[in-house]
């Protein structure tokens, strides 16, 4: 239940209890916005509440001040359930400025709760965010519980007695927001208290300036009793464990280590900058304790060669990009494929096409992965459907790169790879042993002979003595590796290498059904879709509805039940940030009919959306 | 280890492959030389890795009984400063063109120089695109008339030895196919420097650029036409050794020593000079007013990439200890959630299950 209608049976003041809300922070790129969100959400993650957060941020580094280019904003769910998106519309949303608010007041809440710095409302600033007049006077805010305060006066109220220059007061004017929201969600504070001042050590002036900021957000609330209810959020019945929060390049990059760790092969990144794909960069540059080799490369083309060569040498060879990257990188891709040497592509998608955009999600690049390349050229593609799912899929990807001896390109994209959720830490010991075994005997060793199994060839490293073998991208004979031009032979490799990938299917676990295994609707997705379509189903199937779900992890190859899985339903639903790419793969294969569902708007699915799609198939009302 | 090698020989570095360079092309003598010295470099033959892109010379690791990796195009010094950055140990070569260093494969070839990895790039310069049946190549004379250019080329060759220079290449070096003991000293000494060793070879393509090199090459003129560049010698040549090239302003010059000048008024060549300058008016010269410079023209210490690339792991290792990964995924702001669904701060003592 959302807190507006819970508010109406509310008293003045009462403390009420919802199931979930949704915040959104926005204002201008330099007023902490996505700090003053990491705050609410560590306070919230200490709380027990389930959570998840999106932020969005511009594209360029320092917009002009006060416009709508120059908006940032972070969006955070929590909840007392099992929640899968951050949610679609928010309930509560602070406006730091006028161009914050503009962006921003289209997706709040009926009767929402919005908190506008008023002393931001100046004719300047609403010219700059395009208002001819002043929304705060106008009555275009009708629809929502309007809170105005004048959050930089009394900042610099707040720090009348300190000794710091007007732009540092200035700079902890978020602190006075995010007391009044948590006053409005009841959270303590003593979490960002503490977050203060381990932060600020070296500098206690500014811890004291930011407590004092927050804690007089907080009194304002209370003594001059701004809001008619305030809500509660239980705790979520979490499963038992040990968690933290964590975004998806950042799970990503702590699953290649974990991978490296237990296959026992050093870690190699070969990478060129780009958004929003350079976190992961930057993260395992700072694990050099764990023997991570990271290399900037000149270019995209670079970073690719660069992690074949670290492959060759028996490295753990890992390359980041997105989209316009990956585009760069197919020529060395199919290099990896003939010369079949394990490397992981991660491809943290964008929107596109060409540079498109480069801090907005899409999942526009599976037949990229699939196809994008010449020649007869199949490899491994998965999904990561999640943040924490990030870290599954990176281990994941680098077993399937040593075993089956074929570069493997991972799929996550901007929505997942920036925005976090509550990660159950698992045990070192139950993740998977990838040990690997050199070739290093000489006796009948030839390089491209083959496992009976995964038809894997065998890994032979320089500085093995006796096992000195040439590879490259000329088409090899079979066993021998040697250069063959024979038409049979080119045949024989073709198949083998297409089948090597699809061996895989064999050991990709059964789809796992969210609701009846059979049916009326089936919603198939992949990716990071997870969260909305997941929701979605379930909304749907608690109002009544015959709707089940599944997600797929495995697109190359798909798994092998998929087939039947999609026979026992009526209908199949595949929602996609793209026009219709799985649609197309799933029709291709399986000559059955589906119902595409597209979208590129720069924006992950709302759950409302997937919602009333399903209730549209199923000839059922409109969503309550 | 034992610290006993082997005794290697040219023989141990033949491959099983046949050779399928034209008949009379520049690259078998090449070959031969790699194939002579790799031996006496007194490192096991499992070490040496051979990388190439692609072209005529690119087929080079295919021939070479050691590990090899035949790239694609212009990328080969990429592929090799993957391998080398994660594998020291390991002696890693390269085998490239002209178009594919200099045309195809230029960022990578300018980018590998400047980081100062540890390989040893050998440019077989033919000034002609041979596996694509002859059309100019970016170290092709103005006016070039090829297969791609009927009238003649318009745009102005490069000169890889001023690239590479102008790259920061801390070793860069000058031989021609046909002058086998000279090469093989490059080569040589190209091993034993420490960072990436730039040799440009002039290699003749008897079929689609036939004699490109005469001019300074041919027994009867070799002697007037080129100077080699020895470090801590004056500057002198010609078949009488009676001519020389001395510094005069901010340019060089030719002076015969039938005028009166000496050896003693020569430029002695120092290669280890920090300041590039001198190797880069160097590399300009050549017909018609100046013989072509042949041997080192800059031979610089400088730490590789490699080295400060695993220097730096090391040396966090060290300081910090090695990371353990049960750290590295329990780390941040934890929160517990016990069997009964309490929150508690941090990683509670009790196994979370």
């Amino acid at each position: 239940m959302s807190p507006e209608t819970k508010a109406k049976s509310a008293s003045a003041n009462r403390l009420e209890p919802v199931d979930e809300v949704v915040v959104r922070f926005a204002g201008d790129s330099g007023d902490g916005m996505q700090l003053t969100g990491t705050q609410f959400t560590s306070t919230s993650a200490l709380l027990g509440n389930d959570l998840a957060t999106l932020p969005e941020f511009p594209a360029e580094i320092r917009a002009p001040q006060g416009t709508l280019a120059g908006v940032s904003a972070f969006q955070v769910r929590i909840a007392d359930y099992d929640i899968h998106t951050p949610g679609d519309a928010p309930d509560c949303l602070v406006a730091m400025n006028p161009a914050a608010l503009k962006k921003s007041i289209g997706d709040l809440k009926q009767n929402g709760v919005l908190i506008v710095n008023t002393d931001e409302f100046h004719d300047r600033n609403l010219k700059k965010a395009g208002y001819e007049t002043n929304p705060l006077d106008d009555g275009s805010l009708a629809a929502y519980r309007v809170t105005q305060a004048e959050i930089t006066t009394m900042t610099h109220r707040a720090l009348e007695e300190m000794d710091l220059d007007s732009k540092a007061k200035n700079r902890s004017r978020n602190m006075f927001a995010l007391g009044m929201v948590y006053y409005l969600f009841s959270r303590p504070l003593d979490t960002t208290v503490e977050w203060l001042e381990l932060k600020f050590a070296k500098r206690p002036e500014i811890a004291e300036a930011n407590v004092k900021v927050l804690k007089a957000g907080w009194n304002f609330c209370e003594i001059t009793d701004q809001f008619q209810v305030r809500y509660e959020v239980e705790p979520a019945k979490l499963a038992p464990g040990v968690y933290r929060n964590i975004m998806g390049n950042s799970a990503l990059s702590i699953g290649l280590v974990a991978a490296s760790r237990r296959s026992g092969l050093p870690l190699f990144l070969g990478s060129y900058p780009i958004t929003p794909a350079s976190e992961i960069l930057h993260e395992l540059a700072g694990y050099k304790t764990f023997g991570v080799s990271t290399f900037q490369a000149e270019d995209e083309i670079a970073a690719m060669a660069a992690a074949i060569g670290a492959a060759f040498g028996g490295a753990l060879a890992v390359t980041s990009t997105s989209g316009p990257g990956l585009a760069l990188k197919s020529e060395a891709i199919n290099l990896a494929i003939m010369t079949e040497l394990p490397v992981i592509i991660c491809n943290i998608q964008r929107g596109g096409p060409s540079t498109g955009l480069p801090t907005m999600t899409e999942q526009s690049d599976l037949l990229q992965a699939m196809f994008g390349r010449n020649g007869e050229s199949p490899l491994p593609v998965i999904a990561a459907s999640s943040p924490a799912d990030c870290f599954d899929t990176a281990i994941e990807a680098a077993r399937l790169a040593v075993s089956y001896m074929v570069p493997v390109i991972l799929l996550s994209d901007g929505y997942i790879a920036n925005g976090s959720e509550p990660w159950r830490l698992p045990k070192i010991e139950d993740l998977p042993d990838l040990r690997v075994d050199f070739r290093t005997d000489p006796e009948g060793f030839e390089p491209y002979m083959r496992d009976e199994k995964t038809l894997a060839r065998p890994w032979a490293i320089p500085g093995t003595p006796g096992l000195e073998h040439r590879v490259g991208g000329l088409e090899k004979e079979n066993v021998t590796g040697n250069v063959s031009y024979d038409p049979a032979n080119h045949q024989l490799m073709t198949d083998l290498r297409a089948e090597k990938v699809a061996r895989i299917a064999d050991e990709i676990p059964p789809m796992s059904i969210d609701g009846p295994d059979e049916g009326k609707l089936l919603v198939l997705g992949w990716g990071s879709t997870k969260g909305a379509i997941t929701g979605g189903a379930q909304k749907a199937r608690a109002e009544g509805l015959e709707v089940s779900c599944a997600h797929l992890r495995y697109i190359n190859p798909f798994p092998s039940d998929l087939g039947d899985v999609l026979s026992r339903f009526e209908h199949v639903l595949i929602p996609e940030m793209n026009m219709g790419q799985l649609a197309l793969l799933i029709r291709a294969r399986y000559l059955r009919e589906v119902v595409s569902m597209t979208k590129v708007q720069g924006k992950p699915f709302f759950r409302s959306e997937i919602q009333a799609k399903i209730h549209e198939i199923l000839g059922a009302e409109n969503v309550h | 280890m034992s610290t006993e090698l082997p005794v290697l020989t040219k023989k141990d570095f033949q491959s099983d492959q046949e050779v399928r360079w034209c008949p009379g092309c520049g690259d078998y003598a090449i070959l031969s030389c790699v194939q002579t010295i790799f031996p006496q470099l007194g490192i096991p033959k499992e070490k040496f890795v051979v990388v190439s892109g692609i072209g005529c010379s690119s087929r080079f690791p295919y021939y070479m009984d050691t590990y090899g990796f035949h790239g694609i195009h212009g990328r080969a010094p990429a592929i090799a400063s993957g391998l080398k950055a994660t594998r020291p140990d390991l002696e890693v070569w390269i085998a490239t063109g002209d178009g594919d260093a200099m045309s195809i494969g230029g960022n990578h070839l300018i980018h590998t120089l400047r980081r100062n990895m540890d390989v040893k790039i050998l440019m077989f310069n033919n000034r002609i695109y041979g596996l694509t049946k002859g059309q100019y190549s970016p170290t092709s004379e103005l006016g070039k008339v090829t297969k791609s250019t009927p009238v003649g080329s318009v745009d102005y060759p490069f000169n890889p030895l001023s690239l590479a220079l102008g790259a920061g290449a801390t070793f860069v070096a000058r031989g021609v196919d046909i002058m086998q003991p000279h090469l093989r000293d490059l080569l040589t000494r190209a091993h034993a420097h420490t960072g990436s060793a730039f040799v440009e070879i002039y290699q003749n393509c008897n079929i689609f650029n036939d004699k490109a090199f005469e001019y300074m090459s041919a027994k009867q003129v070799r002697a007037d036409q080129t100077v080699e560049v020895l470090h801590g010698e004056p500057l002198v040549f010609g078949k009488e050794k009676d001519k020389g090239i001395r510094l005069k302003g901010t340019a060089l010059e030719v002076i015969h020593f039938a005028d009166g000048h000496g050896p003693e008024d020569c430029l002695v060549w120092d290669e280890t000079d920090p300041n590039p300058a001198l190797a880069f008016m160097m590399a300009q010269l050549g017909p018609p007013d100046f013989p072509t410079p042949i041997g080192v023209m800059r031979n610089v210490a400088l730490p590789s990439y490699d080295y400060g690339l695993v220097h730096q792991l090391e040396e966090e290792i060290e300081s910090k200890g090695s990371g353990k990964l049960e750290d590295l995924i329990y780390s941040g702001e934890l929160w517990t959630v016990g069997e009964g669904g309490q929150v508690t701060r941090g990683k509670a003592v009790a196994d979370p299950g």
